[in-house]
């Protein structure tokens, strides 16, 4: 048993979770809040890098052009929000599906237009790209940070749902938004708030794996996928469900393909485990999902009160 | 042909519906009258299947229907009627009731046929809007007719089923004095050959069809009787009489 | 259908719709313009996959997000055979019938017990996985897709080999699918679909187990869109795992809104303002560009112009072009 490749590979699938979950979080807070589906929600991790990728350039500065990436994707979220998103809030699900898929469209067009077609390198400053030894073990120094970054916006998360009234307001919200809107308070802003703060979640989700893939457009409409699967699994409107379904999706897709050929091989020829293994550990997750559906279809961590 | 037997349901610590025993006689109409909230719509729904128990029975016909689908329900023979109107609104009249006289028929994996064309839905449609005052106003989106009518749509689909029981939920809700005296009119006429479960607030009707007549109270039924009965039981008189 | 004779606006024109199509190799053979007779011919294979989703969305109320899926498994029903040199139109017929059948009666039992958003998400899933099966198919070219070098054969009276006859075939299947969904939706299992979109409590009060319903409904949906998935694999000859990506369901999705939702013939319309759209803007950029007034506008922009006249449409637009047709004129 190859310790390091395991560990490697662990550190890879709670990476992977920890960014479907910053993609995530924001998407369930959209659907259980304002009831809206979000399409474009991966163009807002493909903005959050290329903002970042320019910054970079233009300050020197990797941390320094993440943090202004990140305010920058809130404003545009905030844009999002009150031109086109706010006018569906009443509409049906059809209507937010072609209409945040046309956004991707355009979201997609313009990066091009602005940015080029070809992606961009986001070079890490070199305390950052090094490598870590514990233990005669070796992991990837900014795969740590991506996941210890996560993780600090996990908690922030939690303090800010758990602790603030913002975040009452949101976990009212969640489960019964008629509720909140007769309570008087300014739903407007409120949307608006969680509408920007889901994209600005999303660009910080872009911009971290963006030193390890390169922009590229379109990048967002892949995973965007599976993090749908994320809040389907963990609950829609459940923040700690999305953190939970997003951990076990990122480990068991990332072990999942580095493993399953292995496995199969201990019981199948070696030919067919090489076909049938990529084919399976693709479907995977999508097995789960059904499985999930089937057996407990609110998720696994629906919000107190939700249907 | 109905028989309720220990049925309970619970909703956090509250129990909308408590030990209630119940039994409907064949072409019996059998009234349910209570003060709101007494949990009238909680055993409807248990009766048409839409909510399981926690415990107790239902048994139609002496069969056991407690856990069955209310599609399943509906094709045994019980129709029933929604107090607040559930009807296709995009379709007309005729369309809609026409569907409950499909239902009945079967054969709905036809893939060829117009079923608009088909005298043998259409016909015993006409016949059922005829029985509720409605055949002049056949062809009408269901959308564009009164609350009234909605309240006589509900009634036709329900008859359109050739049930066995039929289940009206509060079917003079919200309509007015000479409707509703038409409406009674109506029922009257369908009790002859019908064994019907009636749930209403409306005393002037529940006191003209009712055959028995049971009250509901904060999920308990405290009293079981023909008219005279009921209309002097003091418990009953003070728990809900009094408020009308 | 009263009359045969279209007197209404929108009858006069989804007939000149059809005589278009009808005639357009006639006009290819005269103008010379024979690309014309490929676009057409991409148009009326999306028509039927349109044709087919809007069963699912217009009549029956299911917004599925994975239907490109069905396009996809159909053409593969061609690619992979022929892989194998087996020409036979009848058995890739008979293969993608059976394929679409049973991937749609699975995956339909599954995500028909969910509704609304969940329903969308889980039609989208399972799309999503048939595209990262194919791609995972080495054998049969994964990503980079398969060539098809021949077109199914049917018989000798028959020669798909021959554009114009590939494109009258095409044309007979989307009347026949037309004729069908039409005889469908107006047939008592038309009804209960259509009851059940408007209000699935009452139908099953009444007595129908809509699911089931439902169900047959999708796999009929799934099993057209995969016959023309099969004409797609014939039309061209280079088939990939793309072609099932969720943004293809989108884009089937958008057909049937602009034409016009749970409209027999919007979807054609759909596809066709679609897909000329698709053809026609990039050309009028070149055009611009060429004018000499300075004007270089970047050729992606049509990409923008469409994705904005689609939140347009969808935003405005009340009831997609057959809405248009029939607006009722105000005095």
């Amino acid at each position: 048993m190859d310790w390091n490749l395991f560990v490697i590979q662990f550190i890879n699938g709670l990476q992977l979770g920890i960014l479907l979950f910053l993609l995530a979080s924001g998407l369930t807070l959209i659907f259980g809040i304002m009831d809206f589906i979000n399409l474009a929600h991966g163009s807002f991790y493909m903005v959050g890098a290329y903002f970042c990728a320019t910054l970079t350039f233009l300050t020197g500065s990797f941390v320094l052009a993440a943090l202004i990436a990140v305010a920058g994707v809130f404003i545009v979220g905030v844009i999002v929000e009150t031109t086109i998103v706010k006018r569906l809030y009443r509409s049906d699900h059809l209507d937010h599906v072609l209409v945040t898929f046309g956004l991707i469209l355009v979201f997609d067009t313009l990066v091009q237009m602005i940015w080029g077609p070809e992606g961009m390198v986001i070079p890490l400053p070199a305390v950052l790209d090094g490598q870590f030894e514990v233990a005669s073990l070796v992991f990837p120094s900014y795969r740590l940070l991506i996941i210890v970054s996560g993780l600090l916006v996990a908690a922030g998360l939690y303090l800010l749902v758990m602790k603030t009234r913002l975040g009452m307001l949101i976990r009212a919200g969640a489960s019964n938004r008629d509720m909140v809107s007769a309570l008087g308070v300014n739903i407007n802003r409120l949307f608006m708030l969680v509408f920007a703060l889901g994209a600005a979640l999303a660009g910080l989700s872009g911009l971290l794996i963006a030193p390890i893939t390169e922009t590229n457009i379109g990048m967002g409409n892949g995973i965007i996928i599976l993090a749908f699967v994320v809040i389907i699994i963990g609950g829609i409107g459940s923040i700690k469900g999305a953190l939970y379904a997003a951990l076990i999706i990122g480990l068991i897709d990332t072990m999942g393909r580095s493993y399953l050929d292995s496995l199969l091989k201990s019981f199948m020829s070696v030919q067919n485990a090489e076909t049938a293994a990529p084919a399976i550990s693709a479907m995977l997750i999508y097995i789960l999902m059904a499985v999930i559906l089937a057996v407990r279809p609110q998720g696994l961590f629906p919000p107190a009160g939700a249907a | 042909m109905l028989d309720i037997l220990n049925l309970e349901k619970q909703f956090g610590g509250i129990k909308a519906v408590d030990n209630v025993n119940l039994h409907v006689k064949e072409n019996e109409i059998h009234a349910i009258i209570g003060p709101n909230g007494a949990g009238k719509t909680t055993l409807i729904s248990q009766v048409a299947g839409e909510l399981m128990p926690d415990a107790g029975q239902i048994r139609f016909m002496g069969r056991d229907i407690t856990f069955m689908r209310p599609a399943q329900r509906a094709r045994k023979g019980l129709a029933r009627s929604f107090q607040i109107t559930s009807v296709m609104l995009p379709m007309t009249l005729l369309e809609n009731v026409s569907m409950a006289v499909q239902s009945r028929k079967g054969h709905s994996f036809r893939f060829w046929r117009a079923a608009a064309n088909d005298r043998e839905l259409i016909d015993e449609a006409v016949l059922a809007l005829d029985a509720v005052g409605l055949s002049n106003r056949a062809n009408r989106v269901a959308k564009e007719v009164s609350h009234g009518e909605h309240r006589q749509l509900e009634i036709a689909m329900a008859i359109a089923m050739e049930p066995r029981l039929l289940l009206l939920d509060e079917p003079m809700a919200g309509m007015g004095q000479e409707e509703s005296r038409e409406l009674v009119a109506v029922l009257n006429e369908i009790k002859k050959h019908k064994t019907i479960l009636l749930i209403e607030h409306d005393m002037d009707a529940v006191f003209s069809l009712a055959d028995q007549i049971s009250v509901l109270v904060y999920g308990k039924i405290i009293a079981t009787g023909g008219k005279d009965e009921i209309r002097a039981n003091p418990e009953v008189q003070q728990a809900y009489l009094g408020e009308s | 259908m009263n009359s045969y004779l279209p007197r209404t606006l929108s009858g006069i024109v989804y007939t000149g719709v059809i005589v278009v199509f009808a005639l357009m190799p006639v006009f290819v053979q005269f103008s010379g313009q024979i690309f014309y007779l490929d676009i057409f011919s991409r148009i009326m294979i999306l028509a039927i996959a349109a044709l087919s989703l809007n069963l699912l969305i217009g009549y029956g109320g299911m917004i599925s997000l994975g239907h490109a899926a069905f396009l996809g498994i159909g053409a593969y029903c061609v690619g992979i055979p022929v892989y194998y040199e087996i020409y036979n139109g009848w058995i890739h017929l008979a293969l993608a019938i059976v394929a679409c059948g049973v991937f749609a009666l699975v995956t339909g039992a599954i995500s028909l017990r969910t509704k609304g958003v969940y329903f969308i998400m889980i039609t989208l899933a399972f799309a999503q996985m048939v595209y990262f099966t194919f791609v995972s198919l080495e054998e049969y070219g994964g990503d980079d897709g398969l060539v098809i070098e021949l077109r199914s054969e049917f018989g000798s009276w028959l020669d798909l080999e021959d554009n114009i006859a590939l494109y009258y075939t095409i044309f007979a299947v989307l009347l026949l699918s037309l004729f069908f969904v039409h005889r469908l939706v107006h047939a008592r299992f038309g009804r209960v679909i259509l009851g059940s979109k408007f209000n699935d409590r009452r139908m099953q009060s009444l007595g129908f187990e809509t699911y089931r319903y439902r169900l047959v409904c999708y796999v009929i949906s799934g099993i057209l869109c995969g016959i023309a998935g099969l004409f797609l694999g014939n039309f061209t000859s280079f088939i990939s795992p793309e072609m099932m990506d969720w943004t293809r369901s989108g884009e089937l999705i958008f057909m049937v809104i602009l034409g016009g939702t749970g409209v027999l013939f919007g979807p054609v319309v759909g596809a066709g303002v679609f897909i000329l759209l698709e053809v026609w803007l990039p050309q009028i950029i070149t055009f611009i560009n060429g004018l000499g007034l300075g004007a270089k506008l970047p050729h992606e922009l049509w990409h923008l112009i469409f994705g904005v006249t689609l939140i347009a449409v969808v935003l405005f637009g009340r009831g997609g072009i057959h809405g248009l047709l029939t607006r009722k004129k105000r005095p």
